[in-house]
Order: C-alpha cells, then structure tokens, then sequence
C-alpha cells in the first residue's frame, strides 16, 4: 500500500483558492525506507480547472433531484390516495435520488433534517419527511394522518429542486461529499439504522455509493493525472463493492436488510471501509 | 518517516511571513472558511510554533525499544504495561500484496517504535491526515510490535502451504474449553505493547488503517497489568485472582535458556523460522464472581501459593523452590498435588516464557458478570512439546478450572526479526 504525502500548509490550501495564483512548493514523499523521501518541483503546473467537473457534477445533481422530485410526487399520492402496499413499493426507489446527492442537500441548512431526520434526530413535534412516513407504513401499516406529511415533504422536495441551482459547488465539496457519502453508509446504513421500519438500508447503501461513484467517475482524469495508483485502487475498490452490493439485489431492488448474515453485515462494512480509505485521499487533486 | 530532509522544505514554507491581517484576509474570502472549518485558524497562528515544540520534544532514549534486530522486540523484552493485541485477516490474495503490507508495516512499526508518527506529515487540509495523531508528542514509551503468522497464512492463497513448520498446528481441543469464535484464530497476530495504552492503541489502530483493502480485523483485546509507577520495584504481577502470576518464568537474561525454550531454531523444521517463536494465546475468562466468594484457604490451595507473599504453600518467600513433597506435620502434602503451580511446575521438564496481562471487557451482557480475566500469551520454541503438553495437563485437573473458562485461542508463528532495510517476514517469502 502506497501512502503519499503532501505537505503544503495552509497558505498553500488558501493559495489554490485564489484561483491562479500559481507559485507553489510541493513536497511528496514516500515512506518506504529505500525511496527518496523528498522531491521538490518548483515549477508545479498551475492549478487544475475544475470549471467543466463541476459543470457536470451540477448536471448530475440537477437531474436526479427532478427525478427525486417525480418519484416522491408519486409516493405522496399513494400516501395522500390511502395506497399502503403502493406507497411502501415507491418508498424506497424515491429516497435513492436523494441519497446519491445527500451532501449536496446537506449544504442547503434545514432541508436535510426535514427530508431525512430519523426518529431521535429532531424534536418529537419536528419530525417530519420520509421516516416519519415511514414509521406509519411499517410499523402502524397506515396511510391515515398522513396526508400533511405528505404535503409537506413534496413541498420541501421541490424547495430542495429549487434551491439546488444556486448552491456554490467546488472540486473541494466535490471531493468531500464523496467520502461523505461513504461515511453515511458506514454511520447508518450498514448498521441498518437508517431505514428503522422498512429496512430497506440497501437501497440507501447503493445510492450513496453510486453517488460517490458518479464524483469519482467525474475527477478519476484529474486523480489519474495526480496519482495513477490511486486511481488504480479506488476504481477496483468501488468495483468490488458494487459486485458484492450486486449479490443482493432481488428484483428491481435489493433484499430487506434483516435477511443479511452478520458476518455479510461485517464484510460489507469492511469493503466499504477499505474503498473509503483511499477515496478520502482524493483531495490530492486540489492540494497540489 | 524516518528522512528529516523535509525540514528544509517545510520551514521554507513555514517560515513565510504572514501576518494576522493575511490570515483574516484569506478566511474572508468565501470558502476558505468553509473549507478549513473552524479551528482552522488558530491552526495557521500555531503551525510554525508547533513545529519548532515537537523538534524541543524529542523523545527519551530509554524509552525507545529497538525494532530492528536478530529477534523481534516485545519476546524477551521486560513486559510493559499494557497490551494491545490484534489478530487480522487477509482478504487480498497473493503473496505480492502480502509482502507489501508487510513492508509497509515493517516501516510503520520501526518509525513508531521510534516514537515518529507513521508517514509524513500531513498539513494539507484537503487531505485527511496520514498518522490518526493521538501519539503526537507522547514518547514511545517502550513500545514493541511483534507480527507473527496464524496457521490459517499457510493454506493455498499465498502459495505458503509448503513452508508451514511441521510443529505449527492449529491447537487440538482441550477440556472444558469454550471457545468463542469472536476470539479465537487469524492469518496474523500482532501484538503491541507501551507503557502507554493510547501509544499501544495508536498503533494497532494505524495498522489496520494501512491495512485496509488488504487485510481487516478479526478480533483486538486490550490488556494491563499493574504499572511500572504504582509498583516501581517490578515485583511479579498479580492477575485479576490476587495471585501473583509469572514467579516461575525462565530468566530471559540467560541466552542459552532463551535459545533452549523460546527461540526457534533454524534446524527445528522451518529454516525461516530460525530466530523466531511460537505464540500461544489464550483469552481465560474467569468467573470473578464466583472467586470472590471462595475461602482464603480454598483460594491459595488452588494456587498452591500463599495470596500475600506468592511463596509455594508451606515455604516463606516468593521465590523460596517449589517442593512438592514437603508435608505438614499431618503428612498431608503442603502443596496439592492439583493445585495450579503443582501441576504447572511438574518436574520442571515443561518451560516457556509466559507475558500474560490482564483484560476487562466490560460485563456480560446476559448475566451482568464481569467480563475479565487473563490474556494469556506465552512464547516458546514449539508449541506442541510445550504449550500443548502442559495445557493438556492443566485442563484436565488443575484445580483453577473451576474458575476459569477458556474462550478465545490462537497460534502464532512470530517471525525473526527484522534488519534495517529488510521487513518482517522477509525469510518467509
């Protein structure tokens, strides 16, 4: 396993910001004992632009939260229409717009807890979104007291449509989300704590690994350019993790997560930690 | 790691003049703020200061264990306060990313050992940082890492069958054992001992990080024993019993008796062997609970020890021979013949070097008991001859099984010692 290193500062972090000023020292090293420890180039190559990846990474998000915004329209209605088995089908595929895009949403301040919180995240009488439906499904298996709910989470859906086109995306929150969404995983869905009543934590599991794959997908020119074994390691690493995931889709979707044996549990977890370790040295490509 | 050329480039960075107002000047433009996080600030004011306090700080010499040598630290070195034990599994396959990971713990090791931070250092904000840091500026407090081979390393996917040792072999089942998978095996078993937990744990912690891909964690048990401060004589130990543990171990100051019971040799069998050693460890539950209410007398004919001075029943001192034919003026043996040390003892004939700690896991979630007892680790030359011939006699009679459970277990086969610019585990491939 090669870990590099890269030395700047923070002056050299605040530098790069200052899109264009150039003049950089970098310093790379190698732990093994054999290899020079120390090379310096002091004419680095000016800062990559990451105008066009970002351009694109927009897109991605734009598009799937229109189709966040369409699915959940159609899973409200089921719910509003008193639909029980229809709005438990379009539950899960939905929430997998919103999760391949959740850091995205995370940055645009209360849009996320009204869209996702979970049971104990939020005040008892703030508890609102999916789970919130969710709860009603699963374990009262009922639509009814629902509807407002409803409303009020295709209401946020759409605000969430609406703000995304503002939102300042750059390579660094590019390159953070990624591991972000892996860290979502590791946190919630592999523990199958994030879909409480309809266990359906693979179908988040997935989405936020897809997500994380598209941002890779989008900067693996500029981490090749960078660093090719890196670039070599993650894309094997979201290889193998998807091959694995894959093992468990049934149908359109995937198993119910209490159908997973501990030990598939804990090898899951390690296969994504192992993936998580080198995407989170992505952050080569803005550094240096 | 070990290259200190990079001082020359960092303090040229380092050493840029810049003022409050820059540093402000930067936060302020969007992002910057966004992208450092909040403590980022203070971070640039104290950057070039922390800097010159770690070169002030340089660790103590005493405190440092060499890694390299003719035998891997943490064997024959005196026991340090703590244990932090790990056994991996390997999950890539081929002996090439074997090799690497090893290498590349090999470097890792001898840099911590040193009491430096595993990598360079790492000040890029858009990375996270190669060492975890939680040793920053701690001394390396006696630490030794010792790597050693599970059977399960000698199947068919590393193309190692044929170098399997014929006397390393997975344990046969003793009495009354219960073992738990959740303790027992590993392709590797590391064990990291400092003075210092977090200095111990640190390292186990940045091992696995570098593993990752390659190889994950099976099982971790973490173990003390009374420290060098609260007993600053280094009288024998006592285990969680009350009983002092570990009066009849070889004196490893003598290298004869080390190469007799420890030290594999080159002719037992495995060429690549030859200076290394086998590992036995066991985690020994024991029922604290039930000991507690147990009389003196029930306790210390268990033993065969008195509790206050660790002498053998019916002598004085600690160190006093272990006479098993001595009698009481009943002529009732002093020292039953079931008792622990009696059957331990023997005729002498069995010996290995034992460096056990104590381990507390919490409680038993079922029966609110305590979870704790003894991590077992011995060291000898072949496992079968000596740990196995007198575990199979221990588990049959000794008198402590009534409280004790074994539930963990575990074989390996630690490597020779490293020399600078080779890696541990270099004869094996």
């Amino acid at each position: 396993m090669k870990y590099n290193v890269i030395l700047p500062t923070g002056i050299l972090v605040a530098s790069l910001l200052f899109s264009g000023c150039g003049q950089k020292e970098n310093v790379e090293a190698d732990p093994t004992p054999a290899a020079p420890a120390t090379t310096e180039t002091s004419a680095a190559p000016a800062a990559a632009d990451f105008t066009a990846a970002i351009e694109q990474y927009r897109n991605f998000a734009v598009e799937q939260c229109d189709l966040f915004v369409k699915e959940t329209e159609k899973f409200t209605n089921a719910v509003k229409a008193g639909k029980l088995d229809e709005a438990k089908k379009l539950y899960a595929p939905a929430r997998a717009y919103y999760e391949r895009i959740e850091p995205v949403a995370e940055a645009l301040g209360d849009l996320d807890p009204n869209i996702d919180a979970r049971v104990n995240d939020v005040d008892a009488a703030e508890w609102r979104g999916f789970h919130r439906i969710e709860k009603a499904l699963w374990e009262d298996k009922t639509t009814a007291g629902q509807e407002g709910f409803a409303d009020q989470l295709l209401k946020d859906a759409q605000l969430l449509r609406a703000k995304i086109e503002t939102i300042d995306i750059d390579a660094s929150l590019m390159v953070t989300g990624a591991v972000e969404l892996l860290n979502e995983v590791s946190s919630s869905k592999v523990t199958g704590e994030e879909e409480l009543y309809s266990h359906t934590d693979l179908y988040d599991f997935a989405a936020n690994v897809e997500g994380a794959n598209k941002i890779f997908e989008i900067l693996k020119p500029e981490v090749a350019k960078k660093d090719a074994d890196l670039e070599k390691e993650i894309g094997d690493r979201f290889a193998t993790l998807k091959q694995e995931l894959d093992a468990f889709k049934k149908g359109d979707g995937y198993v119910d997560y209490t159908e997973l044996k501990e030990d598939q549990i804990r090898k899951l977890s390690q296969n994504l930690d192992a993936l998580a370790e080198p995407l989170s040295n992505m952050g080569k490509i803005l550094g240096v | 790691m070990s290259d200190r050329n990079k001082n020359s480039n960092d303090d040229s960075i380092m050493k840029k003049p810049m003022t409050r107002r820059d540093v402000l000047r930067l936060a302020g433009t969007g992002g910057l703020g966004l992208l450092l996080g909040g403590g980022a600030i203070g971070g640039l004011f104290t950057a070039e200061n922390n800097h010159k306090t770690e070169a002030a700080q340089a660790p103590v010499a005493e405190d440092r264990i060499p890694f390299y040598g003719q035998h891997q630290a943490g064997i024959i070195t005196p026991a340090q306060n703590f244990v932090c034990f790990a056994a991996f599994d390997v999950t890539g396959s081929g002996s090439n990313s074997l090799q690497k990971l090893f290498r590349t713990w090999t470097a890792a090791a001898a840099a911590m050992s040193e009491g430096k931070q595993v990598g360079e250092e790492n000040n890029n904000h858009n990375l996270p940082p190669v060492d975890t840091g939680e040793s920053v500026g701690l001394n390396p407090s006696r630490l030794t890492i010792t790597f050693g081979a599970g059977t399960s390393l000698f199947d068919d996917r590393f193309g190692l069958s044929s170098k399997r040792p014929p006397s390393f072999k997975e344990l046969p089942a003793f009495n009354g054992e219960q073992l738990e998978p959740q303790w027992c095996g590993g392709d590797i078993g590391v064990q990291v001992c400092a003075d210092d937990m977090q200095v111990a744990f640190h390292a186990v912690r940045n091992l696995a990080r570098m593993a990752r891909g390659t190889a994950v964690l099976r099982w971790v048990q973490e173990g003390f024993q009374r420290s060098t401060q609260a007993d600053p004589s280094g009288g024998t130990p006592r285990n969680l019993l009350g009983f002092k543990d570990g009066t009849g171990n070889p004196a490893v100051t003598s290298g004869q008796d080390m190469d007799k019971v420890v030290w594999a040799q080159g002719s037992d069998g495995a060429a690549w062997m030859g200076g290394g050693s086998y590992m036995a460890v066991r985690r020994i539950r024991m029922r604290i609970e039930i000991w507690d209410r147990s009389s003196l007398k029930d306790q210390e004919d268990t033993f065969g020890r008195y509790r206050t001075s660790g002498a053998p029943l019916g002598s004085k001192n600690e160190f006093d021979p272990v006479d098993l034919s001595a009698k009481d003026e009943k002529g009732n043996p002093h020292i039953p013949a079931n008792s622990h040390v009696a059957l331990a003892r023997g005729d002498g004939s069995l010996q290995m070097l034992r460096r056990s700690y104590s381990y507390s896991g919490g409680i038993d979630l079922k029966t609110g008991q305590l979870d704790a007892g003894l991590l077992f680790i011995s060291y000898q030359r072949d496992l079968i001859k000596q740990f196995v011939a007198m575990q199979q006699k221990l588990s049959k009679s000794d008198r402590l099984n009534e409280y004790i459970l074994h539930v963990g277990s575990a074989v390996f086969a630690c490597f020779p010692g490293a020399s600078k610019g080779g890696y541990i585990g270099d004869t094996l491939f």
